[in-house]
């Protein structure tokens, strides 16, 4: 079973050099990428089965001795080819600030408390149906310095493989009805407003669960698609 | 269960991995377990891993010099034999992952322990030189930034590379890695720029 990736469906992504996000300035190549070959360096990935990831690693409330501070939330969904079919046994990493908006990493100075009970990092590897779950709690929105008073749109971020090098994604998934979008230069450096939008995760009843946390899911599309004999009569 | 596959309109978008990654991506200095290293060779059956034995180190840098001590760097090679885990059946390959990832430190330095890759097929039967592939991640990247080095040794296999055949000839010396030595151990040497009069070459695919 081979692939294709092609090339066009790269368009989805954020322009690199986005000037309202400052720091893209010094830190964009000034030449255009050179288009190559897809080789066996490009088609190939490392693998990363169950053996990854410990029992607890897609439970983010469950790292301390108590439960974190904050809205309890689970975020699920399934990551797809751009067939829509399933990407299975994939590793997803995740990180986030607590629900004050404070991450953990020593560089973060926004003077909110952090949580003795929450570090925002976990990990998962999809089910054989491309199905994941977290359960965590829902991040506050943080100020940063790329202008006045400018802060981000509460996220998590997530960082996935799929089947190549080529699969590889990091991105950020935001919550829907965010009133801080309209100023956020990250998320508007995606200029296709289609595109843009299906970083928004959805709030869902289904997988609320009563009593205990709210639902959010978040369907994730990697590039690639399933090479059928129409498409390349010339090659299996 | 059965799944209708309904084609997406389209892939998740990129962002920004951020300042903050380091706590779960390289968490050595977190309380997170880290399930990826700079060192390739970390493995128990490392002794079985066929190449070289080599370092690979250098300096990230942004178009006006300064160094980029906050950035992301993943590698992903074949063995000593050209062959790549996960699609290559070989006994011998199985301890070898050829996925590295490292942060960069404070003064941008980025190194790496791994073996130096053999050539491989190219496209339309043809061969390529040995190559590591690196993906770059950092706050200020709304993209992956993906580029290839070579290794300076192996001059005569470069004439025939098909990528490198892509790149103008006077850009090809930013993808070759210097090999040099250090207390009888091999070390290339590449430093990578985001910018200026030294820029790196950078591809898509
Ligand atoms: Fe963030």
């Amino acid at each position: 079973m081979s692939r294709i990736y092609p090339i066009g469906s790269l368009a989805a992504h954020p322009p690199s050099l986005s000037p309202g996000y400052k720091s893209t300035v010094l830190r964009t190549p000034s030449r255009p990428l050179i288009r190559i070959p897809q080789t066996m360096s490009e088609l190939s990935g490392p693998v990363f089965g169950h053996e990854s990831v410990g029992e607890k690693d897609n439970d983010l409330t469950l790292q301390h001795a108590g439960e974190p501070l904050g809205e309890r939330i689970i975020v699920s969904g399934r990551v797809m080819d751009e067939d829509g079919r399933p990407i299975p046994n994939t590793l997803i990493e995740v990180w986030q600030a607590n629900a004050a908006g404070r991450y953990v990493h020593v560089v973060d100075q926004h003077p909110a408390p952090l949580d003795p009970n929450f570090s925002g990092a976990g990990r998962t590897v999809t089910d054989e149906n491309g199905f994941y779950r977290f359960v965590t709690v829902k991040p506050g929105a943080y100020p940063w310095r790329n202008h006045h008073n400018a802060w981000r749109p509460a996220h998590i971020h997530l960082s996935l493989f799929g089947p190549s090098f080529l699969t590889r994604l990091i991105t950020q998934m935001y919550f829907p009805g965010d009133p801080l979008f309209a100023f956020d230069p990250i998320f508007n450096s995606i200029t296709d407003e289609k595109a843009r939008v299906r970083l928004i995760s959805k709030f869902d009843l289904a997988t609320t669960e009563p009593e205990w946390a709210l639902g959010y899911k978040f369907d994730i599309v990697l590039r690639g698609r399933e090479q059928t004999p129409f498409e390349d009569p010339h090659h299996d | 269960m059965t799944e209708t596959a309904t084609r997406p309109e389209g892939i998740t978008p990129s962002q920004t991995v951020g300042p903050f990654f380091a706590y779960a991506l390289t968490p050595h200095a977190y309380d997170f377990p880290e399930l990826v290293t700079g060192n390739l060779l970390a493995g128990p059956d490392a002794g079985e891993v066929s190449g070289e034995r080599i370092t690979i180190t250098g300096r990230l840098f942004d178009a006006e010099g300064n160094v980029i001590p906050d950035a992301m760097i993943e590698i992903w090679q074949a063995d000593g034999e050209g062959r790549f885990a996960g699609h290559d059946a070989a006994l011998s390959n199985s301890a070898f992952r050829g996925f590295g990832r490292v942060e960069c430190e404070k003064d941008g330095r980025f190194t790496f322990t791994t073996v130096k890759p053999g050539p491989l097929p190219g496209p339309d039967g043809g061969r390529q030189a040995p190559h590591v592939n690196i993906g770059l991640f950092a706050r200020g990247l709304l993209n992956r930034l993906f580029t290839r080095f070579y290794f300076s040794d192996d001059a005569a296999a470069h004439g025939g590379d098909p990528v490198l055949a892509l790149v103008p000839a006077d850009q090809r010396a930013t993808l070759i890695a210097t090999r040099g030595s250090d207390g009888g151990k091999t070390v290339y040497n590449l430093d990578i720029h985001l910018g200026g009069g030294a820029e790196t070459v950078f591809f898509e695919a």
